[in-house]
């Protein structure tokens, strides 16, 4: 018989978990737009994930009395991961459905930096190297 | 109480899958489809994951671990061929 507060704090990540999950996905439908949707899954999904793999390393803790770290490696993984895709799914879009001149400005007056060119990037950051050693 | 709750979790996950599967057929953009794959995969590895509490077992774990490296890995190559045209180039 496992110990009654064990299974409410169980039962409490399990519904945590779900409802992350479902709010994730449902705000993939519901907001309008690539960049406004890219928020919903990238953060409420990772973290809906995650209360799920703590309900479950508790419950095979607790209840089977094994200690499990599968899931905590499975959360660091895709707590590392999820940013990594949700740049590249941002960096698609800005590629094929934006043009430099709809983004909005950077207030630095050089290009956002997925469409500077290499000869430019490496051009601005001579100047901006070399400006001090000409003082000196 | 934790069948309840588990029941109630693998409602929730179903749902999102679905809605993930709406996302991947209306679109519009490639964009939208890829992280809509990429979510699709996340909540495989939740499903799987509460699969093993409902069984009690840990024999599915490292499904989800293997599921996990192989959507980042077939997400990251879809972005990059629509970005590139090209996988490894």
């Amino acid at each position: 018989m496992t110990n009654v507060w064990v299974e409410i704090a169980i039962s409490a990540f399990l519904v945590i978990g779900g409802i992350f999950g479902l709010v994730g996905s449902y705000g993939l439908v519901k907001l309008r737009g690539s960049m406004r949707q890219l928020h919903a899954p990238t953060k409420a999904t990772t973290l809906g994930v995650g209360g799920v793999l703590i309900a479950s390393m508790l419950f095979f803790l607790f209840v089977d009395g094994k200690a499990s770290l599968h899931e905590l490696l499975i959360t660091i993984f895709l707590l590392l991961t999820a940013p990594v895709t949700a740049q590249f799914i941002a960096k698609t879009h800005i590629h094929r459905q934006e043009r430099p001149t709809t983004l909005p400005s950077t207030g630095t007056g050089r290009p956002w930096a997925s469409f500077e060119s290499d000869e430019e990037r490496a051009r601005l950051e001579a100047e901006a190297d070399g400006a001090p050693e000409r003082v000196r | 109480m934790i069948e309840i709750a588990l029941a109630f979790a693998f409602g929730c996950f179903g749902l999102a899958a679905l809605f993930n599967l709406y996302r991947i057929v209306m679109g519009p953009n490639p964009g939208d489809r890829i992280l809509a794959l990429d979510t699709l995969v996340i909540n495989a590895i939740a499903l799987i994951a509460l699969y093993d509490v409902a069984l009690d077992t840990q024999v599915y774990f490292e499904a989800s671990m293997l599921i996990a490296m192989t959507g980042f890995v077939s997400t990251v190559s879809y972005a990059r061929y629509i970005l590139r045209g090209d996988v490894i180039e």
